[in-house]
């Protein structure tokens, strides 16, 4: 019998720079499927199905113009409202649940990663996946409604900038990620978090332009606060090129997509750190 | 240790692994105690979070689930793990499914592993059997490609055709371990490993699942791990066992010898013929009437016969009644565990008084060879064909017989288990 090409080695020293991303592209079949089965899975034994991914947003958007635009008449650039808010509310909401899906990948997943092994990490991506066919989904809607006003010249979109589209929704899903695999790798040992991830995040929103432009800060100090948050740059930069209205701060890019960097880093550190033991603890 | 090191490439290799667990509740459970106890430690205080009458906190002490555990297993081996509940055998089957990591030590995995620590893994109950197929294919490390072209044998093994396209809650539990069991049995994996699988599933689908293990081992050359407290499985599957005990390797090697040494089965040298039964614990107030003192087996050294050789016993007892038409139950387990038969005597009468004898002769050449454990009772039938039992005093009487062959062929107990009936007639039909 010929001696076979698969090794592998199980220690109890583990290093904290072994990333095993090979190994996840080895299990990429496996990232489709848990995507698929995200989706499948929620609109099972429903009446409306997957339109629920259209009548989430029309409503939460209808109600953000009503509250923010019409009662507290915060200002949107010249922006139709209906439209920023649908828009913002997209991007929000892909940052939001790359992060909130992900902050109970070890407990939610505990049947299934304490009985089999696969690459855990599988789990945290498929989930990024799904939030990001759930944006696509709402961006087709907001589309709908951009091609309405654009006919009557009330947006005009920076179509150069679309080509950063795609750098700025990596961007806010590998930070989603990372603060999510971070937070679910805390929770396992310590539940306190994934209670704070809950108002947290919705917290978070208000400090990040979503219901608003950036620009309704002015040049106070509070628009630097603003910055620092790491989601406000490419939340600006998205609404620049899809709206044609919304500040471009280099520095801030760059602040936010080293602290991505770092955070998805030190995420995918820690997770691999926690996977090997976690069913002990959880 | 008297292993099979033939010169096979090696599978699986464990050096050194101990897994460590912590007892009690883990952490504080919440962070806000764990700062207490730490702030408290720091000034020197009583930790508030200490069991009161406990000197050191739950948290502090440790079990080690294995304790050092160094094996080896070659290619195409099929090897059984036994052990009493706690002895390791789970969480050596976790480090080498790699669900968690050792404490200490090394595992090197010769081949990709199928793990089946339970059947119906990451299956989604909305979803339907095929789509858990795939799913289930691919937590365990198949492409998609791979399912595709393996899924027509899947479903034919799974005997569950017609329901693949319903959403498995509507399963029979049966049926879920069928279809689960036969993604696992179609990987493409080098090493297989199983956790009581079996324990599922009736008893036609347990045979065709034994059997594509063994063809697994010996066609396809796979390796095979298989953890049960079925001995019969681990008989018939595996040609080498491992005994654990307190996360120790205590036997390595010969199934039937390892079954053995689990059972706590006496060795073949010490089969005594005598057994004074007097102060054995009856239940159920057993022993008043009739008492039985002693139990001796006639013209042996030791308990060990041929098969097919008479038998004969003699029973000590005292009875404080007369009773008319008392029969001896000559009851026959194999590894003290599972019952095959029973043999009746014919009914006899005992007189009041102490100290009286009987001797019986129980034909028991129905039985193979291999070891066995008899306990004894009497009993007396009433009109309407219940029985009252007198005195049934626990005996464990080991049997051995020897002779692998009942007429003339030799006898596999494996497939055949205990019972060899006497040969019969034929003749050929006149046209």
């Amino acid at each position: 019998m010929q001696s076979t090409p698969y090794h592998i080695h199980i220690s109890s020293k583990h290093s904290f720079f072994k990333l095993n991303l090979k190994e996840v592209w080895e299990y990429r079949d496996l990232i489709m499927l848990f995507t698929k089965r995200n989706f499948a899975v929620r609109y099972k034994q429903t009446i409306l199905g997957p339109a629920w991914l259209f009548i989430n947003p029309i409503i939460s958007s209808l109600i953000y113009t009503f509250i923010f635009g019409r009662i507290a008449g915060i200002g949107t650039d010249g922006v139709p409202q209906l439209l920023f808010y649908m828009t913002g509310n997209a991007i929000w909401n892909y940052f939001s649940s790359c992060l909130t899906r992900n902050a109970h990948t070890f407990t939610s997943n505990a049947g299934v990663f304490g009985k089999v092994y696969f690459p855990r990490l599988t789990t945290p991506i498929s989930n990024m996946f799904t939030s990001a066919i759930e944006f696509g989904i709402q961006m087709i809607l907001a589309m709908v409604f951009l091609l309405y006003y654009m006919y009557f010249g009330a947006v005009h979109p920076n179509w150069l900038a679309w080509l950063a589209v795609p750098a700025v929704l990596i961007h806010l899903g590998v930070m989603g990620l990372g603060f999510g695999i971070i937070i679910s790798s805390l929770t396992t040992k310590y539940r306190d978090l994934s209670i704070l991830v809950g108002f947290g995040v919705s917290l978070w929103m208000y400090i990040t332009p979503v219901v608003y432009p950036l620009s309704q800060a002015g040049d106070s100090i509070y628009k630097t606060w603003l910055l620092i948050n790491p989601v406000t740059a490419p939340i600006e930069l998205f609404r620049y090129a899809i709206l044609g209205q919304g500040s471009i701060v280099p520095w801030a890019l760059i602040w936010s997509a080293v602290f991505t960097l770092v955070v998805a880093v030190f995420g995918i550190m820690v997770f691999n750190k926690v996977e090997r033991t976690f069913m002990d603890t959880v | 240790m008297e292993h099979i090191s033939e010169n096979r490439p090696i599978a699986i290799q464990l050096s050194g692994v101990k897994k460590r667990y912590k007892l009690g509740q883990i952490g504080g459970g919440t962070l806000q105690a764990d700062l207490q106890s730490w702030w408290a430690r720091k000034r020197g205080k009583e930790d508030p979070n200490t069991i009161i009458g406990q000197k050191e906190r739950l948290v502090g002490s440790t079990f080690m689930a294995l304790n050092g555990i160094d094996l080896t297993i070659y290619q195409g081996e099929a090897v059984g793990i036994i052990g009493s509940n706690g002895a390791g055998k789970s969480t050596m089957l976790k480090l080498l499914s790699r669900v968690t990591a050792p404490t200490e030590g090394d595992i090197d995995l010769y081949g990709r592993v199928a793990s089946m620590l339970e059947v119906g893994t990451g299956f989604n109950r909305e979803m339907t059997g095929r789509e858990n197929v795939y799913m289930n294919g691919a937590i365990l490390g198949m492409t998609k490609a791979e399912i595709d072209a393996k899924m027509e044998d899947i479903i034919e093994f799974s005997e569950v055709r017609e329901f693949i396209d319903t959403p498995v809650k509507r399963y029979s539990s049966g049926m879920y371990v069928k279809l689960a069991f036969s993604v696992a049995a179609h990987l493409d994996s080098e090493i297989m490993i199983m956790d009581e699988v079996l324990a599922v599933g009736d008893m036609t689908f347990q045979k065709k699942c034994l059997d594509k293990m063994r063809e697994a081992a010996n066609k396809e050359g796979r390796t095979v791990l298989y953890v049960s407290h079925n001995m019969n499985t681990i008989r018939q599957l595996c040609s080498r066992c491992v005994v654990l005990n307190k996360g120790k390797i205590i036997f390595d090697g010969d199934v039937e010898e390892a079954i053995k040494i689990y059972l706590g089965i006496p060795d073949s040298h010490d089969y005594p013929v005598h057994y004074n039964l007097k102060d054995n614990e009856r239940f159920f107030g057993r022993g008043t009437i009739i008492h039985i003192n002693t139990f001796d087996f006639i013209g042996k050294e030791t308990a060990v016969f041929e098969v097919n050789e008479p038998v004969s016993f003699m029973v000590n007892l005292d009875s404080i009644r007369e009773i008319q038409g008392a029969r001896l139950v000559f009851s026959i387990k194999t590894d003290e565990i599972r019952q095959i038969g029973m043999a009746l005597s014919k009914p006899f009468n005992i007189k009041k008084g102490d100290n009286q004898t009987f001797v019986f002769h129980p034909d028991i050449s129905a039985l193979a060879h291999g070891k066995y454990c008899v306990n004894f009772e009497i009993i007396e039938e009433d009109s309407t064909g219940n029985y009252r039992s007198y005195d049934n005093p626990n005996a464990r009487i080991f049997i051995q017989l020897e002779n692998e062959y009942a007429h003339g062929i030799r006898w596999y107990r494996q497939y055949w288990d205990s019972v060899s009936f006497p040969e019969f007639e034929v003749n050929q039909r006149e046209v």
